[in-house]
């Protein structure tokens, strides 16, 4: 008997996989054409005003992303459904990937302007808290074996680190004006003829963030199909040696 | 009510009276303290002067590196011989159980912060004796905060196989609020309270306590489920 005969039916990919994969492909290189091509340059920074145009859609698209891990953990403990909790696990690794992403874009607009490659302004820094709180919570997931108790031990973690955002926010804010120290604000420097670009850009990053997203939570739940499957044959083997 | 709180109380006396029969943890804790406070001695000394501006950083530090050693232990002497399982089929709210977990590792840390502070006062000059009213609030609501997030994410990095760089992992994240509240309430009563923001800062140390204290309360359920 050949293994493939016996491997049961993969379920597939969700229907709106394949499309939102080609239309965030699509969105993704038309908002760089608009950023690159027919934004014009800032007239103080230049083209390094640009990087705002991935920067800022990539917080924000990872931000979006700690609040679907937040509502699915209470889902997962609310109706104790794997899939809720195989979408909070997938969001939280894409939005782990855009944390950091978002801040290398930052770290690399900072330095021509500021001078420094990082500084202690409280977006910054409670952005890589999240990502320090959320590398925690797939570090959790990594180390609980037992499927069960990895979704209801990081469905708490998850509620929790979200409810900490705003606290680790205000708390840095209010730190920082206790020193007196000047902050950029980046997002008013930006004129309505650059939103355009700005807004194509935040599109493109939603249907990618979505697109991969969807894309981890069918692996996982293949994976998990997979497991069971070997499970089942190793269990059968040890009855056929009986 | 009145149940729960015996339980509660029955868990508290149990753990303390464990540790008070041992007080092997106690003293390491407490020695390993003295010793990261004369190690930021010899990091930022000699100069008197710096070492009093950043006293309250050093004294915070210190508690959340010396603490937070003694919350894995507090579940992990349950994981010998089954015991968190006998104590799981005791009947009655298992809400009690990380209360009196809470409170016997509450009562522990601030015991380990009577040696700790004094000793710092001395090490780094601080005017500990003006500010013992203030401070002693201050040194309460940080560790409240801190041993509230500590006990209930010691639940599960206590049960897993890389405990010891679990919790930290898990919980330092989560205490930098209280980080940042806790070490400028200290400074603004040592140093002078140039901005008045002391109170502030003990505003946002109540408000993250009674927020992770419910949050945990009712989390701890799911975690402790098994």
């Amino acid at each position: 008997m050949s293994k493939a005969s016996n491997m049961p039916e993969m379920p597939g990919p969700p229907r709106w996989l394949a499309p939102a994969g080609w239309a965030g492909l699509v969105a993704f290189i038309a908002a760089q054409v608009t950023g690159f091509l027919i934004s014009p340059p800032d007239r103080a920074m230049g083209n390094l005003q640009k990087i705002m145009y991935v920067h800022v859609p990539s917080a924000w698209v990872a931000m979006l992303g700690f609040f679907i891990v937040f509502v699915a953990s209470l889902l997962y403990l609310w109706r104790r459904d794997l899939k809720h909790d195989r979408l909070a696990a997938a969001t939280a690794e894409v939005s782990v990937l855009f944390t950091g992403l978002t801040l290398a874009l930052g770290s690399i607009w900072g330095r021509p302007t500021w001078g420094i490659w990082w500084t202690w302004d409280p977006r910054l820094t409670s952005t890589a808290i999240m990502l320090l709180i959320y590398v925690g919570y797939l570090a959790l997931r990594s180390f609980t074996e037992e499927e069960e108790r990895r979704a209801r031990w990081s469905a708490t973690v998850g509620i929790l680190g979200f409810l900490n955002v705003p606290i680790v926010y205000f708390s840095v804010k209010w730190w920082r004006t206790l020193h007196q120290v000047q902050t950029v604000d980046v997002t008013g420097a930006i004129g309505s003829s650059y939103a355009i670009s700005l807004l194509i850009n935040s599109v493109a990053f939603m249907i990618v963030f979505a697109w991969l997203v969807g894309m981890r939570t069918h692996v996982a739940g293949l994976e998990r199909h997979r497991e069971a499957w070997l499970e089942e044959q190793a269990l059968t083997r040890s009855e056929a040696h009986v | 009510m009145s149940a729960e709180l015996r339980r509660v109380g029955a868990i508290v006396w149990k753990d303390l009276t464990a540790e008070r029969r041992t007080k092997a943890n106690f003293n390491a804790v407490v020695f390993l303290a003295g010793l990261i406070l004369l190690l930021f001695g010899f990091a930022i000394g000699p100069d008197g002067q710096t070492m009093e501006l950043i006293a309250g950083g050093v004294l915070w530090l210190t508690v959340l590196f010396s603490g937070v050693l003694s919350f894995n232990r507090s579940y992990e002497q349950e994981l010998e011989n089954g015991a968190l399982e006998m104590l799981l089929l005791y009947p009655g709210d298992r809400r009690s159980i990380f209360v009196g977990k809470l409170l016997a590792n509450l009562l522990f840390v601030l015991l380990v912060e009577v040696v700790m502070v004094p000793l710092a006062a001395v090490l780094y000059d601080l005017p500990l004796w003006q500010h013992i009213g203030p401070l002693s609030l201050v040194l309460f609501l940080g560790t409240t905060g801190f041993v509230t997030l500590g006990t209930f994410y010691a639940a599960m990095a206590s049960r897993l196989r890389a405990r010891e760089v679990m919790l930290p992992l898990l919980l330092f994240p989560m205490l930098v609020p209280l980080l940042v509240g806790a070490v400028q309430a200290t400074g603004g009563i040592l140093n002078g309270d140039l901005m008045g923001s002391t109170a502030s800062w003990l505003r946002l140390l109540v408000v993250f306590d009674v927020i992770f204290f419910v949050a945990a309360l009712f989390a701890f359920e799911h975690v402790i489920e098994d």
